[in-house]
């Protein structure tokens, strides 16, 4: 094998569960974004884009799509001979077999593929963010520093650096004070949770901490804190740009929605950085003589026969007529009916609306079983949910995946209410 | 049908396709929004079940080469068969020039002796249509037939397309009775889809006979010599089709891709259009956007009026931009203020500000490849 100066990890196990129903059945990492992309597009064209062709991906929670998208890495370039993508899972050993504890626990029990590549350096990526990076730079910072490690780290707003792991770090950029979710931050340098680390260095930090059995095994309450502890020579590197932690119903909707601004603050138009994605095999789309659409972005394979404004529609959506999306996201393949109204929702893949029914009305009441899920205003609709004809349903509303037209007691969803399937809470 | 190997035959250069040809063979035409003329055929045969797949290249193939690569998007990237590409070339008493469609097969003749498929399709590659074949070769096999070609009754072609194409006269029994080439005065209405099945030994004999004569067409030169001494089919297809062999032709295609049923017939029946790859992300509709009837691709960026009109890939059209009854190409670029009306912009062309172009419905003006007006 070539020589592999860096080689990435990708950590992609995560579940995402403040994302609610758009996770239920899929990783974080494998949810739809910005009207063709899933959320591991970006961080794995960032590295392909940045010269790095050694992939690992970790997966653990909901994998099928994950893995399916991911395939051989050939969207990516990363169908090689000499490196490529490899996804890494928990699997048995002889004597025991566990799944991945924290994040430094999955590179901890891959160790050996690293350590087959033998790289000088390792960076640690996370499939949760959205934004653009050329990680080449933040490895040729590393090298001039000399570091044991670099951390990415963003400038936040002071009064948002609490929700943050915050790096405090001296003139010359060195860190000297690492703090978890601070309640008074001292500086307002969030970590991103990339890492650049010296392989050896990391090899043996790791081998530590899991033989600590009071460790979480997690990169960023364990092993950079002991790094630090320990006088390790460790480096902020700033990034300047679009970074966005879509965590949450909200932040994922507002980050799709930033794409639609006039000069976005996030521009997937940009032919020196392209983002990567599998090709859904779609024709162009198509704006009928009665459709129109204003303030939104359109994929391949979309028929739209009604009104689409500041709104996402991914490929192969279907508006019929008289139907008007206003401040929404449509995903692959969804069927809107005629002279339906959808006012800002999230609809998943492969729903069904019915023809004259009405998504996102009424007051706005937060969502009585998942509060804290379902609580911006936003309804959401899971995957192949059929929304029978004439429903009417309201904000903060939750539709779980595969809800059929039995599934639905009365024409009115009022908002804050669940429709799930079966008339039976699956938790 | 893994027992039937594809060839295509690109042929070349087009005068009645104007300056969309000059660079580029009529195959490598772009159609719809994302798509290339041969993709259509290539898809055809790939949704078919053929696994094997020679295009013999002429004219102008440097983007067609391009455009197929590997073969990768038709998943004739294969160990086992997939994709061959036969630009001509020189050796020995090879000219480097392939005189016809039978010489261009011929000079590849090792192809078609080393594969085993027992049938061979040989087809143009500048058709626009959507098929599988497995009717065609149950039909060649019910007759027992030689050659059997595939037309189509043309009843909504006007008559003086039909003189650019070959037009097929049928017996009761479905026997070719003669076919015309380019008529002046064409006895009928059935078009030459240009589509031909028959036995892979056969075509070898065929080949090798016809050039051992000098004779280097396949149509004129063995099929329509041979009518009469061999048993020659023809298999009617019912579906849209257009040849793009003329400005006209290439023009209504696109613009009769804007119907529904039509674009539907091509698109979703029959599996699905593969065409290269070009990761452009979704288009963008700007607040001023005004869309109507248009087919738009990936990698666009909308802020101005779009009727009846197709834009390929990558096209932006700023405010105040009017476009009409018109084709854009890849990555073109409409000014604010600038009014198109049928007009075919070929790629990369840059209309600057408040500039007016206009074409005629039967004569739509052309706009070559990278010009800036």
């Amino acid at each position: 094998m070539v020589a592999k100066e860096m080689v990435a990890l990708l950590l992609a196990g995560g579940q995402g569960s403040r994302l609610g129903v758009l996770t239920t059945t899929i990783a974080k990492p494998a949810v739809s974004y910005g009207g063709k992309y899933r959320i591991i597009d970006f961080p794995l064209s960032n590295c392909v884009n940045s010269d790095i062709d050694t992939v690992g991906v970790f997966t653990q929670y909901q994998p099928l799509e994950l893995n399916t998208h991911i395939g051989i890495g050939k969207p990516w370039d990363l169908d090689r001979v000499n490196g490529g993508v490899t996804i890494l899972s928990p699997y048995l050993k002889a004597d025991e077999g566990e799944w991945f504890k924290g994040t430094a626990n999955a590179v901890c029990q891959n160790i050996h593929y690293v350590d087959k590549i033998n790289p000088e350096y390792v960076i640690i990526l996370s499939g949760d963010h959205i934004y653009k990076m050329d990680y080449s730079r933040m490895l040729d910072f590393h090298k001039q520093n000399n570091a044991d490690a670099t951390i990415s780290v963003l400038k936040v707003p002071l009064e948002d650096a609490s929700r943050f792991g915050i790096m405090n770090a001296d003139e010359n950029n060195k860190i000297y004070e690492f703090e978890e979710k601070p309640k008074n931050p001292k500086s307002d340098l969030a970590s991103m949770g990339v890492y650049i680390f010296t392989w050896p260095v990391l090899r043996e930090y790791l081998l530590r901490d899991d033989k600590n059995p009071d460790s979480d095994n997690d990169f960023g309450k364990n092993i950079i804190p002991m790094m630090l502890g320990e006088g390790r020579s460790m480096y902020a590197y700033a990034f300047e740009g679009y970074w966005k932690d879509v965590g949450t119903i909200q932040a994922y909707w507002e980050s799709n929605m930033d794409l639609i601004e006039r000069v976005p603050e996030f521009n997937l138009f940009d032919r020196d950085w392209r983002i990567y994605t599998s090709n859904p095999v779609k024709p162009a789309h198509y704006i009928a003589p009665s459709g129109s659409a204003k303030k939104s972005i359109i994929a391949e394979g979309c028929l739209v026969y009604g009104t689409v404004r500041n709104s996402i529609l991914f490929p192969g959506v279907v508006v019929e007529e008289g139907a008007v999306i206003q401040d929404s996201i449509i995903m692959s393949n969804t069927r809107i009916g005629r002279n339906v109204e959808i006012y800002k929702s999230i609809l998943s893949e492969d729903v069904q609306v019915g023809h004259e029914a009405k998504i996102g009305i009424g007051e706005d009441v937060v969502n009585e079983d998942k509060p804290h899920i379902y609580d911006s205003g936003i309804t959401v609709i899971g995957d192949h949910a059929v929304i029978p004809n004439h429903t009417e349903i309201g904000k903060n509303v939750v539709v779980e995946q595969f809800v059929t037209t039995s599934d639905f007691t009365s024409k009115v969803v009022p908002s804050g209410k669940s429709v799930i399937k079966g008339g039976v809470e699956n938790e | 049908m893994n027992n039937v190997m594809g060839i295509i035959v690109t042929g070349g250069r087009n005068e009645r396709m104007m300056e969309l040809s000059s660079k580029r063979s009529v195959a490598a035409i772009p159609v719809g929004g994302k798509y290339r003329a041969i993709d259509f055929v290539l898809s055809n045969m790939v949704n078919s079940g053929i696994n094997k797949v020679g295009v013999v290249t002429q004219y102008s193939f440097r983007s067609l080469m391009d455009h197929l690569g590997s073969g990768k998007e038709w998943d004739l990237d294969r160990r086992k068969d997939g994709l061959f590409l036969f630009p001509p070339y020189l050796a020995g008493d090879n000219t480097g020039w392939y005189k016809g469609s039978a010489d261009g097969m011929y000079n590849n003749i090792s192809f078609l002796r080393r594969s085993n498929e027992e049938y061979v399709l040989i087809s143009t590659g500048n058709c626009v249509y959507k098929t599988q074949y497995h009717d065609l070769l149950a039909f060649h096999k019910e007759k027992d037939a030689d050659i059997t070609m595939m037309y189509r009754d043309c009843y909504d072609f006007a008559d003086e397309d039909m003189q650019n194409l070959g037009v097929v006269e049928i017996g009761e029994d479905g026997r070719v009775l003669d076919i015309q080439e380019k008529p002046l005065f064409p006895k009928s209405k059935n078009a030459n889809m240009a589509v031909y099945l028959l036995k892979r030994t056969f075509l070898i004999s065929l080949l090798q006979e016809s050039a051992s004569h000098a004779q280097y067409d396949f149509v004129t030169d063995i099929l329509i010599k041979k009518l009469a001494e061999l048993k020659v089919f023809a298999y009617e297809y019912k579906g849209y089709w257009k040849p793009m062999n003329s400005i006209s032709m290439f023009y209504g295609c696109n613009m009769e891709l804007l119907n529904p049923e039509i674009s539907s017939e091509l698109f979703l029946k029959d599996g699905r259009v593969f065409t290269k790859v070009k990761d452009e992300t979704p288009a963008k509709y700007n607040e001023e956007a005004e869309v109507n009837n248009a087919l738009i691709a990936d990698g666009c960026i909308i802020e101005g009026t779009v009727i009846n009109s197709v834009l390929f890939r990558g096209v932006v059209v700023r405010k105040g931009a009017l476009i009409k009854d018109s084709i854009v190409m890849q990555d073109s670029v409409i000014e604010e203020g600038a009014n198109l009306e049928r007009v075919i912009l070929d790629k990369e062309v840059h209309v600057t500000q408040g500039k007016m172009l206009k074409g005629e419905a039967t004569y739509p003006m052309i706009v070559s490849k990278n010009s800036v007006i």
